[in-house]
C-alpha cells in the first residue's frame, strides 16, 4: 500500500471533516472507519450550530466555526438541511435575565447579533412557551444542521479529491511511520490524526477524554411547533456540572417539523441503555417550559457518549512528543459546531501556516502534566 | 407511576395470548392488548362484540379463571429485567411480571407498487378489520389480491357484506396450488374447509399467476391494472385489498434481547425465547394460523407455569400443525417479479414518503434509514422494512424504544 | 328482528356524523365521507391501509391532540376530530 500524506483515525464529523479539507489542499488522505460514517457520538448529536461563550477559548473555536459553516452552507446539499433557525436562551427569572444581558453584552463586543427579549416577545417568538418566563436572549445567526448528512457530504468530497476510505478498519496502535490496523496492516501516513471520539484514549495516552451520557428524544411531525433552538440559561450549569448527573431544557425544531429534545449528562456511564429516571427528568424540566410537550408524541429516544476533557476544551494539535501525531477530539458536546474550525487549525498547523484564532488554548501540551488519575474539575 | 404485579403477563389478546393466558391460569395471569377488544386480527371484534363462538368461549374461560384483562394498553419498552411499560388513555403503567408471555401476533406484509398510496388500497386482512369496525361496502367494486389464504378468507368475509367482489388474484402459480391440493389429502378437515369456502365464493374468479401492477384515480382508487400470466388489463374498482403474507410482529422480542432465527423469534419446544423469563407463542415464532397459535399459546401457558408434563403432551399435535402451516407457507412463495413492481418514483417509505429511486441507492437498511430517512417515521419501519427486506434483502433486526410512539409526559 | 344500536355523534373536520357505539374513530371518518386521514409529507391524501395500528396511516387530531391513531380508538360522544384536510 502506498503512504498517505495524512492518516485520519475515525470518521465522525471531525474526522471528516479533517479529510475534507486535507483532501482540498491536495494532500492524500486515508480515513480509517472502524463502523460506518458518522456512526459514533455523531450520529447521537443535536445538530445545533451555536457561538458558545462560556469561555474566551471556547467562544473563539465556536465562532470561528460557526462562519466557516455559514460559508459553505451554500455548498451544502439539501439532505443537509441547514437552517438559520437562531437560538433563544431562555431565561426563567430576572436572575437569570441579567445573566442574558451580559451575555448579550460579551456577543455584541464579540460581533456576535444578539437581541434581548422580554416576556412578551419571547412569547411572541414563541408561542408555546410558558407565561411567566422573564425574557431571552435571542441569537438570529445560530443554526442547525443534519450532521449526518454533513458529514457523508465532508466524506464524499474528500474521496472526490483522492482520499481513500477505509470502512471496516479498526485503528490499534499509532506507529512511527502510520496507523496499525487490527488485521495487522499498517496504514503508512507522513502525518497522523487521532480523531477516533470517545476511543480517542486507547490510541493516544494522557489525553483524560472521559465520557458524558446524553439522552434525546425526537417526536412525531408539529410543523412550526417551536422555531427556535431553545436552551435555558442554566444549560451551562449543567454542562460544567461536576454533579453526576444533570438535565438542562433544550429544544430544536428540525426541518420536517419534528422536535428533537435534550439534554441530559451523565458523567462516565458506561452502559447505553435508556435511563428512564433520568429521561423523565428531562422531560419534565422540558414540561416546566412548554407545558404543550406534554401532549407530544416520541417516536425514537436514544443515547450517545460526549467526548469530555477535564477543562472543557477540545484537544487539536499536534502532540508534544510525537511530531508526526495530532489529536483532533474531546469537544464534549460541540463537535458539530467546532469540526469546521478544528479541521482548519489542524490544517493550518501541519502546512505551518498562522490560523485566523490563537491554536493555544486547544493545544495538547496543555496536558503533558495530567496526572494518572485527574479529577473531573475545571483549572 | 401505576405499577401493575403478576406473576404471568400476557401481552397480545388474540388466539395465541387468549390460549396462553388461560393455560397458565393457575397463577396470577394478566392479559394486556392496545386494541379495545380482545381478539387480535382474526378474531376481531365487529363493533366492539367478538363474534367467532370459538374467541367467545375462550374469553369466557379467562374471565371465568379471573385472568387479569387490560386493553388500550400499549407495550413501549422495557423498565427492567422483570417490568415493562405501557402507555393507556391515562398514563403509563408498569408492568411486572416474574414469567412474560410475548403473543404479538403478525402483521401483513405491503408490497409497493405505482400509485399503491391512494386512498381505498388496503391491507387484504385490513380492509377485512375496517369492515369488522364499521366501514359499509355494500355494493361496492373490491378486488382481492396479493398471495396466501387470507385472500380468500377476505373475500369470502366482504361477499357476506354484500360486496361485489370482482376477482381474487393470487400471484403464486396454478401448479404451486396444485402440489399444495395434494398436500391437503393428508388433512382431510382442511379440504372440507377449502371446499365449503369455494362454494361460498361461487361466481368470484380466483385467478392465479396473477397480481395487481398498478393502480390509477384521482384523489383515491378508481382502477387497476392487473397481470396475469403475461397480459394485461385495467379493471375499474372502488377498493383494492392487497396484501402479501403475514410477518411476525417481533419488535416487543427483539427489544428484550430474543434471538431470532430467518426472522422468526427463536424458541424451544417450550415455546421459550433465548432470554429466561420469555415466552413467545404464536405468529412470531413463524406463521402458522390460528390453530397452530392456539396450540402454541397453550404449549407455552403450561410451560411458564411449570406444567412441563401437560405441555409435552401437545408436541405432537403441534408439530403436526406446524408442517401444514409450513407447506402452506411454501406454495405461497413470492415470485421474484414482484420486485420490479415499483417505479423510480413509487413511494416505498410512507412516513417519510421515500421513493424506490432513493432507497436503491444504498445497500443496507442502516445506510438507507440514516440517509434517506426511511424508517425513521412513526410506523418505525414495520411497513417499509418488510417490503425492503423482500426488495433488496436488507435485515433489519435492531429495534430502538419506544417501539410504539408515546406521548412524552407517558415516557 | 333487528336489534337496538346506540348512535354516537361527533364532529369530523366540523361536520357532525353519527355512527354506532363501538365503532373506531376511523369508522366514523370513513362515514363522513372525507377525502384523507392525513396529508403525506410530499402532499399526498392517506387513508389507512392496515387496520391493525401498525401503519401510522390513520392519523388525525382527536379533541387537539395530534397523531392519534383512529382505526384503535372508539369513538366517543362529542369528539372532535380534525383530518389534515
Amino acid at each position: 500500500m502506498k503512504s498517505f500524506d495524512v492518516a485520519i483515525i475515525g470518521a465522525g464529523i471531525v474526522g471528516a471533516a479533517c479529510a475534507f479539507r486535507l483532501a482540498s489542499e491536495g494532500l492524500s488522505v486515508a480515513i480509517i472507519e472502524e463502523n460506518i460514517v458518522g456512526g459514533g457520538t455523531t450520529a447521537a448529536g443535536m445538530g445545533h450550530i451555536v457561538a458558545m461563550d462560556d469561555s474566551k477559548a471556547q467562544f473563539a473555536l465556536t465562532h470561528y466555526s460557526q462562519t466557516l459553516w455559514n460559508d459553505l452552507a451554500l455548498q451544502l446539499p439539501t439532505v443537509c438541511e441547514y437552517e438559520f433557525c437562531g437560538t433563544i436562551w431562555v431565561a426563567a427569572d430576572d436572575e437569570e435575565l441579567a445573566e442574558a444581558k451580559r451575555k448579550q453584552q460579551f456577543y455584541e463586543e464579540h460581533g456576535v447579533k444578539a437581541e434581548i427579549l422580554d416576556e412578551k416577545n419571547l412569547l411572541s417568538a414563541e408561542p408555546n412557551l410558558r407565561k411567566g418566563l422573564a425574557g431571552g436572549l435571542l441569537v438570529k445567526g445560530d443554526s442547525v444542521v443534519y450532521q449526518l448528512s454533513a458529514t457523508a457530504f465532508f466524506i464524499e468530497e474528500a474521496v472526490r479529491n483522492g482520499a481513500k476510505l477505509l470502512l471496516g478498519k479498526k485503528a490499534v496502535e499509532i506507529v512511527v511511520d502510520g496507523v496499525k490496523l487490527s488485521d495487522s496492516n499498517v496504514v503508512h501516513a507522513k502525518q497522523i490524526i487521532n480523531a477516533a471520539g470517545i476511543d480517542a484514549n486507547n490510541l493516544t495516552e494522557g489525553l483524560g477524554i472521559y465520557r458524558k451520557k446524553g439522552h434525546l428524544v425526537i417526536t412525531e411531525r408539529y410543523p412550526n411547533f417551536v422555531k427556535h433552538q431553545l436552551i435555558e440559561l442554566g444549560y451551562l450549569k449543567s454542562a460544567h456540572s461536576t454533579e453526576t448527573s444533570s438535565v438542562a431544557f433544550n429544544v430544536q425544531p428540525r426541518i420536517t417539523g419534528q422536535i428533537l429534545l435534550g439534554s441530559s449528562r451523565q458523567i462516565s456511564i458506561e452502559d447505553k441503555a435508556i435511563d428512564y429516571n433520568i429521561l423523565r427528568q428531562m422531560t419534565k424540566r422540558a414540561f416546566e417550559y412548554m407545558p404543550e410537550l406534554k401532549n407530544v408524541a416520541a417516536i425514537r429516544v436514544w443515547t450517545g457518549f460526549r467526548p469530555a476533557t477535564h477543562d472543557n476544551l477540545p484537544l487539536i494539535g499536534r502532540l508534544p512528543n510525537r511530531e508526526n501525531v495530532f489529536v483532533a477530539c474531546g469537544h464534549e458536546g460541540l463537535g458539530i459546531t467546532t469540526s469546521l474550525g478544528t479541521a482548519e487549525l489542524l490544517i493550518d498547523e501541519i502546512l505551518g501556516r498562522e490560523s485566523k484564532i490563537d491554536r493555544e488554548p486547544y493545544s495538547p501540551k496543555r496536558f503533558q502534566n495530567l496526572p494518572a488519575n485527574h479529577s473531573n474539575k475545571r483549572e | 407511576m401505576n405499577k401493575i404485579e403478576t406473576e404471568i403477563l400476557v401481552i397480545g389478546g388474540g388466539a395465541a395470548g387468549l390460549a396462553a393466558a388461560l393455560a397458565a391460569s393457575d397463577k396470577k395471569v394478566l392479559l394486556v392488548d392496545d386494541n379495545p377488544n380482545l381478539g387480535g386480527q382474526i378474531w376481531r371484534a365487529e363493533l366492539a362484540k367478538t363474534k367467532s363462538p370459538e374467541a367467545l368461549k375462550l374469553i369466557e374461560s379467562i374471565k371465568q379463571n379471573k385472568v387479569s384483562i387490560l386493553n388500550n394498553a400499549s407495550v413501549f419498552a422495557r423498565l427492567n429485567e422483570n417490568s415493562l411499560l405501557a402507555e393507556t388513555p391515562s398514563g403509563t403503567i408498569e408492568l411486572q411480571f416474574e414469567k412474560l408471555i410475548l403473543a404479538t401476533g403478525a402483521r401483513e406484509r405491503f408490497l409497493p407498487f405505482p400509485n399503491w398510496t391512494l386512498p381505498n388500497i388496503f391491507g387484504a386482512g385490513g380492509l377485512q378489520a375496517f369492515v369488522k369496525s364499521g366501514l359499509t361496502i355494500a355494493n361496492k367494486r373490491v378486488i382481492v389480491s396479493g398471495t396466501g389464504p387470507l385472500l380468500l378468507a377476505v373475500a369470502e368475509y366482504l361477499k357476506a357484506k354484500g360486496a361485489k367482489v370482482l376477482l381474487v388474484a393470487e400471484q403464486t402459480s396454478t401448479k404451486k396450488l396444485f402440489k399444495f391440493g395434494f398436500g391437503l389429502l393428508s388433512q382431510p378437515k382442511k379440504i372440507s374447509q377449502a371446499i365449503a369456502l369455494r362454494a361460498k365464493l361461487l361466481g368470484v374468479p380466483y385467478l392465479t399467476d396473477s397480481f395487481v401492477i398498478s393502480a390509477e384515480g384521482n384523489g383515491k382508487l378508481e382502477s387497476v391494472s392487473l397481470w396475469q400470466s403475461g397480459k394485461t388489463r385495467q379493471i375499474e374498482c372502488d377498493y383494492l385489498a392487497c396484501g402479501f403474507h403475514l410477518v411476525p410482529n417481533a419488535e416487543l422480542a427483539l427489544m428484550l434481547g430474543c434471538n431470532l432465527e430467518n426472522g422468526n423469534v427463536a424458541v424451544d419446544e417450550f415455546q421459550q425465547t433465548s432470554v429466561e423469563n420469555v415466552f413467545c407463542v404464536g405468529e412470531p415464532t413463524g406463521i402458522g394460523g390460528v390453530e397452530v397459535s392456539l396450540i402454541e399459546g397453550k404449549i407455552g401457558g403450561l410451560a411458564a407455569i411449570g406444567k412441563i408434563a401437560e405441555a409435552s403432551d401437545l408436541f405432537a399435535q403441534r408439530s403436526r400443525l406446524q408442517r401444514f402451516a409450513d407447506s402452506l407457507n411454501d406454495c405461497f412463495s413470492l415470485r421474484e417479479d414482484l420486485k420490479k413492481l415499483p417505479d423510480a418514483k413509487t413511494i416505498v417509505c410512507r412516513c417519510e414518503d421515500v421513493t424506490f429511486e432513493k432507497l436503491a441507492k444504498h445497500d443496507s437498511w442502516r445506510d438507507a434509514k440514516l440517509l434517506t430517512r426511511c424508517g425513521m417515521g412513526s410506523c418505525q419501519g414495520r411497513i417499509c422494512g418488510s417490503a425492503t427486506e423482500y426488495l433488496f434483502g436488507w435485515k433489519n433486526e435492531s429495534v430502538r424504544p419506544p417501539i410504539m410512539p408515546v406521548k412524552l409526559e407517558n415516557l | 328482528m333487528g336489534k337496538l344500536v346506540l348512535m354516537i355523534t361527533l364532529q369530523i373536520d366540523n361536520r357532525e356524523i353519527s355512527v354506532a357505539e363501538g365503532s373506531s374513530v376511523a369508522t366514523a371518518i370513513f362515514a363522513s365521507d372525507a377525502n384523507m386521514f392525513r396529508r403525506s409529507v410530499s402532499g399526498e391524501s392517506r387513508f389507512p391501509v392496515c387496520g391493525m395500528g401498525i401503519c401510522f396511516e390513520c392519523r388525525v387530531t382527536i379533541d387537539g391532540v395530534k397523531h392519534q391513531k383512529s382505526c384503535q380508538i372508539s369513538v366517543e360522544k362529542g369528539m372532535i376530530i380534525e383530518t389534515d384536510e
